[in-house]
């Protein structure tokens, strides 16, 4: 087949090659019923894609995710995978064992030592999770958190690591995990995209962001995220040109409307109706977006929550657009802040880091759950890799490299358990051993918890079925609620 | 003419060996489908996950005797272990295990049935066989221009579609459909008017269009999709790289109608050339186009295995149409390419003077050379010398000179392929870089397809490799450009699937037409604007794209070709387009790339160096689209609008999108916003005096037709509100003046404009402004 909608400017209906086609009878139609509602069926009539599912394979915990990565590679072994065994070996070798042809980044020819925990940790909650110190707001929902410490990737340097984390592989040009969902499920607002990015950044220098973490690669374009900006025009080109008018926009695209419905009488296109629909759709997106972003209405109490002080485009001012988000039907959520990478300074950094993150982080989980959201919102907290047991030194004070063997992250909301530590690492942090967790075992599971298989969410393209899981994935259904 | 010449000669050549025959069940088209999507994952080419010692894509091997069993017993399918296994109602035999989730439909078990009753006849797959010399089918009809038409009509008879060729399309659609496949760019008022009166044949406006320029540049901008050209690194800090020598390369060769097979050489071998020329040096870029990093933890090794792949996967996509990258790790699951053959061809590259890690933008070796119109400006002064030297006016020579010099200083600088020892090539088990257990690989073509004129005497080189490519008797360099040629002319390739001709792409609907041109493709020389003409010159690209009730039942795709399609432009052509009416367009051809407005912020995560995006003032902001400076991690925005692509991967097929952003860019977006404006004084200029003569001006310029009664009353009917609103809000009116950088002209209303521009705006926006029909 060639790839869905190569051919729309033809003038073709969207051909619906639905994947739950190829496999009919697996599944009662009444377990299709459960997420998307009439909603869909609105959004519909409004011109908005439903998805390329006619509904989710089963019925799902979760309607949405909201996915907060700290871009950099936060360290674990200064977050929630406490080591007591660093204290001992501190300032020793690092076993050779460990270190032997395995892939490094920064330490290249430097000497590996070990380096204790550098922050201390407390146990939070009635779980009594083990959380580092500095992340006391994380520590008091710890009680709703599934902490995993097993994770690992594929990729030890930035890019190519959140290439992984969002596309399930290193190679580009595939689709990230956000446009995968939205294909699956569409979006359930009728007035803005169905996967929005939002990025902040403070704490050491940022790495740098690419597009291609939120693209939709082979997915059609309309999948793809669209990034909301705290400075300029939050949407691009989502303003009026100076001088125009929100009437005068009105009457334009209603003189366009009828020019193209003119047209469509003459020569029968589906695609000047779809075209019709979309200039609909980008108008009220005009209204809608500036809307979303107006935070003047919330409440003092919620805005000390979250410790917002104003669309400033803080990490915290995101977290807020978050749960709007959330509350408008938007899929997919993801918010990047930039300043994780703590090569040198580490505590330093980590104290600007957490100053920024933490509070917010935990808002945003209270405020859901306050508000009846967090049972169908899937939260998830991390960075693209973990940092190395192994010191680094030669940029300054103490720090740590990047690590890919192990790394930690967390989940909330959405039906997965809270107050759990799933997975470990060996007694040094460096490789995950218990309960190991890949990417795609990841992706697998947040899938899952929206009521898809990983294996039958897919797309044909260049001759082969593709997925979010590449050719791996279990779900982790120890941790299901 | 040699154009023409070339056109009839293969009106003559046509010998015929072969006929174009139809058959109940195919293998290529019905059953080898099938076998691939449901059977070869296991029993394929993969050895490492083939189950029971069966390959289902070797003929011995799938009808071989195994104890006295068959699985495939031509003639015989109660005997064929094969159909029993489909059918088997035993979950646990049942064939594809019903854990593969690919399960067979009824219709898909008929079809392997009926097949193996019929014989089991086996075909070699279709783009790996031989060119066939197929001889065009007898039909006769006032509808059959040239061969192409021949086989169609004779398909469409075939056929219980009931479907026949479609009439020609009107001259307006057929003008504007033509300037846009041609030169990316739509009809002046004056060249429609011409054809239509019947001034300008069609084919001499055919011939108009090959000459301009504009035709380099439209044909580049598909073929940088291919070769992913862009003017940044892509991994990390993606800094800026030099390279756009390489894009006016590609625009001059086309425009130059270099030989294809010449062509190919170039790019992937032309240091390798006795004395290389300048330009066969920059065209060596293309080993330079894959994305390269200067992050601070990278391993070089681990890049320059990434980098090897990437070569890789884009050189067997650009020419084979193969996805040999599928290899990297295991042998192919649906083609016989090996682990092996991926490294081997690989190794083809191992000489390229490269580094894993690059530091400061620095990207050796580099050339310092001049662009295009540095070339044509420097052989402007070099004429004038010459007259001054005749002249005997030697402070004017000392003048021009200097200029010379001046010109010579702003060179510009372009990645090239220098050649050096080998590096060492391993088959990497998993793709690792870092297991070293695999074998030492030599450069090699894939196995399966290997040609005797591959002389093995020697250590194969980068130029072997290309001479292979374009070897007569490869059977896929050629099927694969004319099919992608045959696909920006119809929106639809011969076999759909442009990025992949192997047993997971889609069978040609026209096989014999396929090898008909690819086969006099090569006879002419590989010569481009001939393939291009010729096609355009058939009834078949001219039909009308108008859906028939029976066509949009029976062929809603539009296979059999029965029509011609239409579709929404590429991102590029629509700025073109939007810049070429407003009269803002700068034909300037060639040169580096430039940066039109782009939001504010937009390039606020880039990092090491961070950058901000400085918009070019004065003509640069007019330039074509294919010349946007392309930053792979943060392609300009209105391209991502229209799905351009990153130009991280090779692309063979852009996908089209229908979506709020790309409205809110097209209404929105500043170059679109001043194109209006410009667009806004020129109808009050030129569109006569009354506002009916002025709106008809306005939809000759964009839809090249004059308005309809409706039509004018809904323009008449906002002019009118427009009018009024800006002749009482000045303000405004200056406000939205004062987008782009765009000043009207001194004696124009700005009232008036204001309201002209929203009108042209407007129409900029309607589906047919944007579309080729």
């Amino acid at each position: 087949m060639i790839p869905l909608e190569s051919n729309t400017g033809c003038g073709m209906e969207f051909t619906r090659r639905a994947f739950l086609g190829r496999t009919s009878g697996g599944l009662g139609l009444a377990a299709l019923t459960g997420l998307l509602q009439s909603k869909t069926t609105v959004n519909a009539a409004e011109g908005l894609d439903a998805g390329i599912t006619d509904g989710p394979h089963f019925v799902g915990r979760a309607k949405r995710v909201i996915f907060l990565c700290m871009a950099g590679g936060p360290s674990h072994l200064e977050s929630f995978d406490y080591k007591p065994k660093l204290e001992q070996m501190h300032g020793k070798p690092m076993p050779e064992s460990y270190t032997a042809n395995q892939p490094i980044a920064q330490l290249q020819g430097q000497k590996l030592v070990c380096q204790r925990p550098l922050i201390p940790f407390k146990r939070f909650g009635e779980s009594g999770q083990q959380i580092t110190e500095i992340f006391p707001h994380i520590g008091s929902v710890a009680d709703d958190l599934c902490i995993i410490n097993s994770l690992h990737t594929d990729q030890i340097n930035h890019d190519p690591a959140h290439t992984v984390m969002n596309t399930g592989t290193s190679i580009s040009g595939r689709p990230s995990m956000g446009s995968w969902v939205t294909y699956g499920l569409g979006s359930e607002s009728a007035d803005l995209p169905g996967f929005v990015v939002l990025t902040s950044k403070g704490g050491r220098n940022p790495q740098p962001i690419a597009t291609r973490q939120w693209h939709s690669g082979f997915l059609p374009g309309r999948f793809q995220g669209i990034q909301f900006n705290s400075t300029g025009d939050p949407v691009h080109f989502v303003k009026n040109p100076a001088g125009i008018n929100r009437a005068q926009q009105k009457r334009v695209i209603e003189l366009i409307t009828g020019l193209n419905e003119i047209r469509d009488q003459l020569v029968d296109n589906p695609e000047i109706r779809t075209r019709i629909q979309q200039y609909e759709l980008a108008f009220r997106m005009q209204t809608a977006v500036p809307e979303l972003m107006d935070i003047s209405k919330e409440s003092q109490e919620t805005l000390n929550m979250y410790g917002v002080a104003g669309a400033d485009g803080s990490y915290a001012y995101n977290c807020l657009l978050a749960r709007r988000l959330a509350e408008s039907g938007v899929r997919f959520i993801h918010l990047y802040h930039r300043g994780w990478d703590h090569h040198n300074d580490l505590v330093r950094y980590m104290g600007i880091c957490s100053g920024m993150c933490d509070q917010p982080t935990a808002a945003l989980i209270k405020d859901l759950k306050q508000r009846d959201m967090l049972k169908d919102t899937l939260v998830v907290f991390g960075g693209e890799f973990g940092r190395t047991p192994m010191a680094q030194t030669n940029k300054g004070p103490v720090g740590r490299d990047h690590h890919m063997k192990a790394f930690s992250m967390f989940m909330a909301g959405g039906g997965i358990k809270g107050g759990i530590t799933y997975g470990a690492t060996d007694e040094l942090g460096y490789n995950a051993v218990e309960n190991i967790v890949h990417i795609n075992d990841l992706h697998a599971t947040m899938l899952h918890q929206l009521g898809i298989d990983h294996e039958r969410l897919t797309f044909q393209y260049q001759g082969r079925d593709f997925r979010l899981t590449d050719v791996a994935g279990d779900v982790i259904s120890s941790i299901l609620a | 003419m040699k154009v023409i010449d070339s056109v009839f000669s293969w009106l003559f050549i046509a010998v015929g060996v072969l006929p174009a025959a139809a058959a109940p069940i195919a293998f290529n088209r019905d059953v080898r489908p099938i076998l691939a999507n449901h059977c070869f994952a296991c029993h394929g080419p993969d050895s490492g996950q083939r189950q029971a010692d069966l390959r289902l894509d070797i003929e011995e091997v799938a009808k071989a005797d195994r104890d006295g069993s068959f699985v495939i017993r031509p003639g015989k399918p109660t005997a064929s272990v094969l159909i029993t296994r489909i059918q088997d109602s035993d979950q646990n035999l049942v064939m594809p295990p019903p854990h593969f989730q690919k399960p067979l439909t009824a219709q898909q078990k008929a079809t392997l049935k009926r097949w193996i009753e019929q014989g089991a006849i086996w075909e070699s797959h279709w783009a790996f066989r031989p060119l066939q010399r197929f001889q065009p089918p007898r039909v006769r009809g006032a509808k059959i221009r040239n061969e192409i038409d021949s086989f169609i009509v004779d398909h469409l008879q075939h056929t219980s579609s009931g479907l026949i060729q479609s009439e020609v399309a009107d001259k307006i659609t057929l003008v504007r459909r033509l300037s846009f496949d041609l030169r990316g760019l739509p009809p002046s008022q004056m060249e429609v008017q011409k054809f239509v009166s019947g001034d300008v044949t069609y084919e001499a406006l055919i011939d108009s269009f090959l000459a301009s320029e504009s035709f380099g540049e439209r044909m580049a901008q598909y073929w940088l999709d291919l070769v992913r050209y862009a003017d940044s690194g892509g991994y990390h800090s993606d800094v800026t790289v030099h390279i756009s020598p390489y894009r006016d390369y590609v625009i001059k060769s086309f425009n130059d109608n270099l030989p294809f097979n010449q062509f190919t050489i170039e790019q992937l071998a032309g240091d390798l050339l006795p004395a290389p020329t300048e330009w066969q040096m920059i065209a060596t870029g293309y080993n330079r186009l894959n994305k390269t990093t200067e992050e601070g933890g990278a391993q070089p090794g681990e890049y320059l295995v990434k980098y090897a792949a990437d070569r890789i996967r884009t050189t067997s996509g650009v020419w084979l149409g193969v996805t040999l990258g599928c290899a990297e790790c295991h042998d192919h699951k649906y083609d016989p390419f090996t682990a092996k053959d991926f490294y081997s061809f690989g190794a083809f590259f191992a000489d390229i003077k490269e580094v894993g890690q690059y530091r400061g933008g620095n990207r050796d070796p580099e050339i310092r050379v001049p662009t295009l119109p540095q070339r044509q400006e420097l052989r402007r002064i070099d004429l004038e010398i010459q007259k001054a030297i005749d002249g005997q006016e030697q402070i004017r020579v000392n003048e021009l000179t200097d200029a010379k010099a001046v010109i010579e200083k702003q060179f510009v600088r372009t990645m090239v392929t220098n050649s050096v020892a080998p590096r060492e090539i391993r088959v990497l088990p998993r793709g690792d870089w870092l297991n070293k257990t695999g074998i030492v690989v030599q450069p090699e073509v894939p196995v399966f397809l290997s040609l005797d004129t591959v002389d093995n005497e020697h250590r194969l080189t980068r130029l072997d490799l290309a001479n292979w490519i374009v070897a007569k008797d490869n059977p896929l360099t050629s099927r694969v450009f004319v099919n992608r040629i045959w696909k920006l002319l119809f929106g639809r390739g011969i076999s759909p699937r442009l990025d992949d001709v192997g047993a997971q792409g889609e069978p040609p609907t026209h096989p014999e037409l396929l090898d008909y041109l690819a086969f006099h493709f090569m006879e002419s020389d590989w010569d481009v604007k001939t393939l291009v003409k010729y096609i355009v010159l058939s009834h078949t690209y001219q039909q009308s794209s108008l859906v028939s009730a029976q066509a949009a039942k029976v062929d809603p795709e539009n296979a059999m070709f029965a029509r011609q399609l239409r579709w929404r432009l590429d991102a590029e052509f629509i700025r073109d387009t939007a810049l070429s009416i407003s009269g803002l367009l700068d034909k300037t051809v060639g040169g580096p790339s430039v940066f039109p407005y782009q939001p504010a912020g937009y390039w606020q995560y880039l990092n090491f160096p961070t950058r901000s995006w400085k918009a070019d003032r004065g003509q640069l902001q007019y330039r074509r689209g294919l010349y946007t400076h392309w930053q792979r991690t943060f392609v300009h925005p209105s391209m991502l609008a229209f799905d351009a692509p990153t130009r991280e991967e090779c692309v063979a097929q852009r996908p089209v999108s229908n979506t709020p952003s790309a409205a809110l860019t097209l209404l929105n977006d500043p170059s679109f916003v001043e194109a209006a404006r410009a667009l806004g004084q020129r109808v009050i200029q030129e569109g006569g005096t009354t506002d009916i003569e002025r709106i008809h001006w306005l939809f000759q310029t964009v839809l090249s037709r004059r308005a309809s009664e409706n039509e004018m009353t809904k323009m008449i009917e906002l002019l009118g509100q427009l009018k009024i609103q800006y002749a009482m809000d000045v303000k405004a009116a200056a406000e939205l003046q004062a987008v782009g950088q765009f000043k009207l002209e001194p004696d124009v209303d700005i009232g008036q404009a204001s309201a002209w521009a929203m009108l042209g705006r407007a129409l900029l926006n309607v589906n047919e402004a944007i579309c080729r029909n």
